[in-house]
């Protein structure tokens, strides 16, 4: 029996050679119908909070203020993630034709790039990219120059807040929210921030509708999207597909018929172990059942030879690191998980001692200032209630 | 004016003299020098007209800021899980043997630092490394002692 394949699906790699008149065509297209478009074909952003797509960009609209901005975030730090960086490298006037519309829709004359600086070697290539771009804007009469701002290491800076902080030459701190970027982002002004894929995403909804991308994917989850798939599996890689599927399935596709547990969403996300695969979904938080969110798309497969304990100590050690140290939940948390997990592999603590440190995760979860102190719960609370033996032992 | 003086001048005239001028000038120097001396910081913020407070706090909130001394060649070996499974360790004694330091060190010609740094984004080719600003990928304890030749060799041609 041939192995059960999930379908492979290639929009957003597919070379468009009309991309040109598709965005002299869109940019002629009234605002209005344009944010319908995206509203209605489901696309929700593909760098976190999945939070729908042609909203943003019609809030930032709405925003008052002459002065706005659009930023590409391409920080991409997530543990297990790198398709933002195949899809600048392949594709990026997709990217760059998603940014333009959006400045055509939301009056912004700037637009960034924040690149992080793993990934400087990619800054000819986009430069490159960047001057045809600027004669194509101008050619379609639209006053829009987009920079790219090159970051300097720190997976904090993915985070959007952080990011412009970092973008006014600050610490990356990230700020109280709200108010939101759409209405007071980079240097105050109204801001729309895209993930490099959502942007990359919209170019497939000017070119062939709504319609094509909603009818793909299940109920709140629209769309197809690019897992990054790397650790215990025979064909690492990046791979297009449709959201909904169940983390069984996956497994059938990707693992190495041996997979015990699959981390979705990266060190932020969940672990997914064996007896929960046939009941959790991957897609947007939503009606669907167990789900799991995708966030970056990061999927990390582990095989029966790891070692649970080290694969948490791990992330947690990413995350004591990352920590922009500005709250104490997360920076005296962060730290406090790590010495905790460790006293009790070496037998200093009793295994119950794991009990307060699931608390204290749960305390981090709701007085943590952003999405990394708040979301360190994820992984550290299904791991330990699915391999607690392993963190003892 | 001192070699650094002249470097941030260059810097800020390219970059500006903003507060959201500072990264870029930062990056500047480290591009040129691999590492911000105190010197350097103070000169750039004198430049801005900002506090060296400022500076410095900037500065050391980021992991490819470097304020300690650096070599030619900064070495960061990912460690993060999915390079780590995949033998990151034999590869950091490779480095380590190749260039008779450890993590965290600069070899006494100040050619080679190593360090260890968190996912590069290369998962699905790991274990993976950067020198500067090069990427290396599906490393072996062998590959990598070739890569570490290769950098020996390129700087005896240069000097
Ligand atoms: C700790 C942290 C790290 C993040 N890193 C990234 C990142 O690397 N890339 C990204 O696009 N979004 C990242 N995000 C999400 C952004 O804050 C933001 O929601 C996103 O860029 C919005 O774009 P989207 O709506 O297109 O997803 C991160 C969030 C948090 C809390
Ligand atoms: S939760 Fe962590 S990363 Fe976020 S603001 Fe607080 S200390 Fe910084």
């Amino acid at each position: 029996m041939g192995k059960k394949q999930l379908r492979r699906m290639d929009l957003i790699f597919a070379n468009e050679h009309d991309y040109k008149e598709i965005l002299s065509k869109t940019l002629k297209t009234p605002n209005q119908y344009i944010v319908e478009e995206m509203i209605n074909s489901g696309l929700k952003g593909r760098g976190g909070a999945g939070f729908p797509t042609g909203l943003k960009w019609k809030l930032t609209a709405e925003a008052k203020g002459k002065t706005k901005y659009v930023i590409c975030n391409a920080d991409e730090g997530e543990p297990g993630t790198f398709k933002d960086r195949e899809i600048l490298t392949q594709v990026s006037y997709k990217v760059l034709t998603g940014m333009a519309v959006c400045s055509k829709i939301t009056g912004a004359k700037k637009g960034y790039i924040y690149l992080r600086s793993e990934y400087k070697f990619l800054v000819p290539v986009l430069e490159k990219e960047l001057s045809q771009f600027h004669l194509l804007c101008k050619e379609n009469n639209l006053d829009f120059d987009v920079e790219i701002f090159l970051g300097s290491g720190a997976y904090i800076c993915g985070e959007e807040s952080a990011l412009m902080e970092s973008m006014e030459g600050k610490r990356g701190e990230p700020r109280n929210k709200p108010p939101f970027p759409t209405k007071s982002g980079y240097m105050g002004k109204p801001t729309v921030v895209n993930n490099v894929e959502t942007l990359a995403h919209t170019f497939t909804i000017f070119k062939y509708g709504a319609k094509k991308f909603r009818d793909l994917g299940v109920q709140d989850s629209r769309g197809s999207k690019l897992f990054s798939i790397s650790g215990d599996t025979p064909t690492p890689g990046i791979y297009e597909l449709e959201l909904g599927m169940t983390v069984q399935d996956f497994v059938d596709d990707f693992g190495d018929s041996d997979c015990k547990a699959v981390q979705v969403g990266g060190a932020s996300g969940f672990l997914v172990p064996r007896k929960r695969f046939k009941e959790t979904a991957i897609g947007y938080q939503g009606k669907l059942t167990g789900i799991s969110l995708p966030t970056g798309g990061s999927m990390m497969l582990y095989n029966s030879s790891r070692s649970m304990y080290n694969v948490l100590d791990n992330y947690l050690d990413f995350f004591q690191e990352e920590s922009c140290g500005q709250c104490t939940p997360c920076r005296v948390g962060c730290q406090q998980l790590v010495k905790g997990i460790e006293a009790v592999k070496r037998g200093e603590k009793k295994a119950s001692y794991l009990d307060v440190l699931l608390k204290l995760t749960e305390t981090m979860k709701v007085t943590a200032k952003c999405g990394l102190g708040q979301s360190v719960a994820n992984s550290f609370q299904s791991i330990v209630a699915n391999f607690r033996e392993e963190m003892i032992y | 004016m001192t070699e650094v003086q002249t470097l941030v001048k260059d810097l800020a005239n390219k970059h500006g003299r903003k507060r959201e001028s500072l990264i870029p000038i930062l990056q500047g120097i480290i591009q040129k020098d691999r590492f911000i001396s105190e010197h350097a910081m103070i000169e750039i913020a004198r430049e801005l007209d900002i506090s060296s407070a400022e500076v410095f706090g900037t500065a050391t909130f980021y992991s490819f800021l470097d304020t300690d001394t650096r070599g030619k060649y900064v070495i960061r070996v990912c460690k993060t899980i999915t390079c780590s499974m995949k033998g990151k360790n034999q590869i950091l004694l490779s480095l380590e043997d190749g260039l008779k330091v450890k993590v965290g060190d600069t070899t006494p010609d100040k050619k080679f630092t190593l360090l260890e740094t968190n996912c590069l984004g290369w998962c699905h080719k790991a274990p993976a490394m950067l020198i500067n600003d090069d990427v290396y990928t599906e490393l072996t304890p062998e590959s990598v002692r070739q890569i570490i030749e290769e950098y020996k060799k390129r700087d005896i041609r240069v000097e």
